[in-house]
């Protein structure tokens, strides 16, 4: 872990202070859409919308005073992003880090590249741009240097903030150069030069996380704390069954609530709404807490429309019929039913995760201004570009008419992704021009109109050998599309979310079928962190303990035998559509000796195999995801009253190159306590079409008392060469197999379906 | 009219006193740092002082103020140096940072009252504050490096 030095904060200080003077300099102007060096087509990024850009002019500016100004392109919702990437820029500029700055984009992808930040890629996908981007302007400096003393610039080299000619020792520090940098010509693409890995300063050592002094301190803006001249507040009532609308509604009592001042309906999407709001009736008052009473103070009526009668319960009912019958394949190699006949033991078990809210601490909300055909949106989006492209559609306007300021997101997870708030927000301003408007979601708004973690029945049988080995493998798994919010409800589980551990399952078994089952969306649906891997690898992850119970193996050393020998495995040989998270394979291939690194890694740190106490044991589960492989072992105890808790914690994470390995540990610390309250505390659940939870007090997550009493993360030092994948979700599927895992080994109960609860109870 | 001291200056509401003190910090005073998370006391993102004591501000009534001193994070330590900050930066707690003003009100009151907490005390104390991004095991930590 690194120590944060205490003249950090006055550093910040100052720097607010310099940088009100300070003019830009080598960003003199920003371009238009020009075109970008041309990138590298082995990566993802370049497949996502307005791939990437790596023209320093773009990212980097210096003041005089030689302030170096980064900007971020990507949100930061905790994961480190707005500290991550410009760390990265500044490695390669050679820029002094304590003279750097950190600048916050507007939403603008044509300018800045690819903004959504989600799919674990900020790092994956802008590692190389942004090296590119700091060598450029490192080179333009060192060019700028040369020309000013008249020497070759192969005599001049960057060194900490300055240009250093070594053969008369002249110095010039950035600030000096910066005018004449930026009317250097920037360096084509190839003729880029690198730093090596071992002179690397900031990557793979990392830095505190830039905002954290003002965090601390209550001075961090996050989306909720956007403070504008006659700002007002508003909260909406919104149809609460998934398609319904408004039948009538009657403001008078609304009104009559001091501070209310205005009554507005807006207008709902019918399914598939993509990003678009609920619609409902927004009251907008002088402050929160009047337009949450003026809300109350409303009478609406509700056409519930097609989901009313719907039942958690019976869904899962449904779901669990469904898993029963054959379904369609998406992977086959071998012959499953004749290996599953002739199979000496056989093994079936069925699993059951709820529906998740996101619940970020902070819900969602956005502060909008409408103006001269304009509109400005303040929020906390993690598609500022989704944002801004939608915001203009819903009002009528260009995208370039609106322009999205990000803010820090108060916890994202995918909720932020879908910026139908922002969007309300927006709606709201052009009822009232010129008078901005915040729109506040409640926590009870947040919980029951989310855009939900699917619901998944996981049904896999096993067959094994005489000797125990795994012979066949079939998995049926029977999850809600969330592609149903962006169109007809397909009813089966896309490519997509069977690529998140289904299909790409790594195991060295014969004859293996993955298949789905029908199952349609009744509520609104969306990705949540790590989305589809969480049922997927828990069931695969049980299963391989069940199986190596039925066999009367370890858990680990059967682990280790399912994932076989260090190889390749290529599912799409199997005929499987892999997406591959987007990237190429033959850069990001699924890798069993990765696996089996980490779990022997995981294993090791945890002491696996040593004694332990009675009612307590360890569990051990293993996932790639996001192109990363990350390895769980949990040691849990269960006392008396089947209470449970977590003494220790040890994960093995290879991400490959990385940039800030505290930010990886802190990402696979709260991955745990993420998983952990899906495997024991929470749900969504529906009746009568309604979301039961409200509030924390029914949808309930972990908390101190019940947290791990220690998590000890190991990241696998891979070296630069291996190209680096995603960390914000990769922690997550994991820990709740590895928890049930652990759950069988202190007290010989399975687990099979989640939340965990009191089921160890009595 | 509600009168009430907070962060040290003396204010007057003469709004509804039934407001949320959480919404009157934030909404009228503009102190930002105390954060709206569930508006049930179940979160502790809105934690500040009340005449020293923890309380969750979504469920404190301006009104329940009257004639007593609010402290919000803003006002914890005139410098942001406070112990628990420091110990905060030093362990590198926050991720996405939202809960971590309520987090420190809460561990503020808790080393006020208990100098050098046991594990259990921390577990009392603090249970009353959610933390999605799950920063637990580093509350801890820096909670006990700030008691020394």
């Amino acid at each position: 872990m690194f120590s944060v030095r205490i003249e950090n904060v006055s550093r910040r200080g100052m720097l607010r202070g310099l940088a009100a003077t300070g003019g830009l300099v080598l960003a003199a102007r920003f371009l238009p859409a020009g075109p970008a060096i041309a990138a590298d087509p082995k990566t993802g990024a370049d497949a996502m919308p307005h791939g990437t850009v790596n023209d320093p002019r773009v990212f980097v500016s210096i003041a005089p005073d030689g302030t170096v100004s980064i900007v971020c392109h990507r949100a930061e919702m905790g994961q480190g992003v707005r500290t991550g990437i410009p760390l990265i820029v500044a490695e390669e500029l050679e820029a002094d880090w304590s003279r750097v700055k950190v600048v916050q984009a507007i939403g603008h992808e044509e300018r800045y590249g690819n903004q959504d930040t989600d799919g674990s890629r900020s790092t994956r996908h802008f590692m190389k741009p942004m090296r590119e981007v700091g060598a450029a302007a490192r080179m333009m400096l060192e060019a700028a240097a040369a020309k000013r003393w008249n020497v070759d610039v192969k005599g001049v080299e960057a060194v900490n903030h300055q240009v250093v000619h070594h053969a008369t020792g002249r110095k010039l520090g950035y600030g000096e150069l910066a005018v004449e940098a930026a009317s250097m010509p920037v360096p084509a693409q190839e003729k880029l030069s690198f730093k090596r890995p071992q002179q690397f300063r900031y990557i793979g050592k990392g830095a505190p996380i830039v905002d954290g002094p003002d965090i601390v301190t209550g001075k961090a803006q996050y989306s909720i704390d956007v403070r504008l001249d006659g700002l007002k507040y508003a909260v909406i009532a919104r149809p609460p069954v998934h398609g319904g609308k408004l039948r009538s509604f009657d403001a008078a009592e609304a009104l009559k609530v001091p501070g209310v001042e205005k009554v507005v309906e807006i207008a709902g999407t019918p399914p598939p709404a993509k990003f678009m709001p609920e619609g409902g009736v927004a009251v907008i008052a002088a402050n929160t807490w009047a337009a949450i009473k003026g809300r109350d103070a409303l009478k609406i009526e509700w056409d519930d429309g097609a989901n009313a009668a719907h039942d958690s319960a019976k869904y899962h009912a449904e779901m669990s019929a469904t898993a029963a019958k054959p379904g369609k394949t998406v992977r086959n190699h071998g012959n499953v039913e004749t290996a599953l006949e002739g199979a000496a033991k056989k093994l079936e078990a069925e699993y059951y995760i709820p529906h998740h809210a996101h619940a970020t601490m902070e819900p969602p909300s956005a502060t909008a201004r409408f103006a001269n055909g304009k509109c400005e949106v303040w929020t906390g989006v993690q598609s500022p570009q989704a944002a801004r492209d939608d915001t203009a559609k819903r009002l009528g306007l260009q995208p370039q008419d609106v322009t999205i300021h990000t803010t820090l997101l108060g916890g994202g997870f995918g909720r932020k992704s879908k910026p139908d708030f922002a969007i309300e927000a927006a709606i709201l301003a052009k009822e009232m021009p010129g008078t901005p408007i915040r729109v506040q979601w409640t926590r009870e708004d947040d919980l029951q109109h989310d855009y939900y973690h699917t619901v998944s029945v996981e049904r896999i049988e096993a067959g094994l050998d005489a000797q125990g080995k795994a012979v066949a493998w079939r998995h049926r798994s029977v999850a809600p599309t969330l592609f149903s919010i962006f169109q007809p409800d397909p009813g089966h589980e896309s490519a997509l979310e069977v690529g998140m551990g289904l299909v790409d399952n790594p195991f060295d078994v014969a004859n293996l079928r993955c298949e789905t089952g029908r199952a349609e969306a009744r509520v609104r649906l969306g990705w949540f962190r790590s989305v589809s891997n969480i049922p997927h690898a828990f069931a695969v992850q049980c299963m391989a303990a069940e199986m190596a119970h039925a066999a009367g193996r370890d858990a680990k050393d059967y682990l280790l035998e399912l994932l076989g020998p260090p190889r390749i495995v290529d599912p799409r040989k199997d005929g499987v559509e892999l997406w591959n998270y987007g990237d190429d394979f033959a850069v990001y291939p699924i890798d069993t000796a990765r696996l089996r690194r980490v779990v022997e890694l995981a294993a090791a740190s945890a002491r696996w195999g040593s004694p332990l106490p009675q009612r307590q044991g360890r569990g051990i589960a293993v996932h790639r995801s996001f192109l990363t492989y990350v390895a769980t072992v949990v040691h849990a105890a269960v006392d008396a009253n089947g209470e449970i808790s977590i003494p220790r914690v040890d994960v093995a994470v290879d991400c490959g190159a990385h940039v800030n390995p505290d930010r990886i540990r802190a990402q696979m610390e709260g991955a745990c306590v993420m998983g952990q309250s899906i495997a024991q505390k929470s749900e969504i659940t529906v009746k009568d079409g309604r979301i039961v939870e409200g509030n924390f007090d029914t949808f309930e997550l972990v908390r101190m008392n019940e947290a791990p009493k220690e998590i000890h993360v190991h990241i696998v030092e891979t070296g630069f060469d291996v190209p680096p994948a995603g960390v914000g979700e990769p922690g997550v599927p994991p820990f709740a197999p590895a928890l049930v895992n652990a759950l069988f080994a202190a007290t010989g109960k399975r687990i099979r379906q989640l939340p965990i609860r009191d089921q160890l109870a009595g | 009219m509600v009168r009430l001291k907070v962060n040290g200056t003396e204010r007057s509401f003469d709004g509804d006193p039934a407001m949320p003190l959480l919404w009157y910090v934030r909404d009228v005073l503009g102190l930002t740092g105390t954060k709206y998370g569930c508006g049930i006391a179940q979160c502790g993102s809105c934690t500040v002082h009340l005449d020293g004591q923890a309380v969750r501000s979504c469920q404190t009534a301006v009104g329940d103020a009257e004639g007593k001193s609010v402290t919000t994070i803003e006002g914890l330590d005139p410098r942001g140096e406070h112990p628990l900050q420091k110990a905060w930066l030093a362990v590198g707690v926050p991720q996405c940072g939202y809960c971590q003003t309520g987090q420190i009100m809460s561990a503020a009151a808790l080393l006020k009252e208990t100098p050098k907490p046991t594990d259990e005390d921390i577990d009392n104390a603090m249970a009353g504050n959610i933390c999605r991004c799950g920063t637990y095991v580093r509350i801890r930590a820096a909670i006990k490096q700030a008691a020394g």
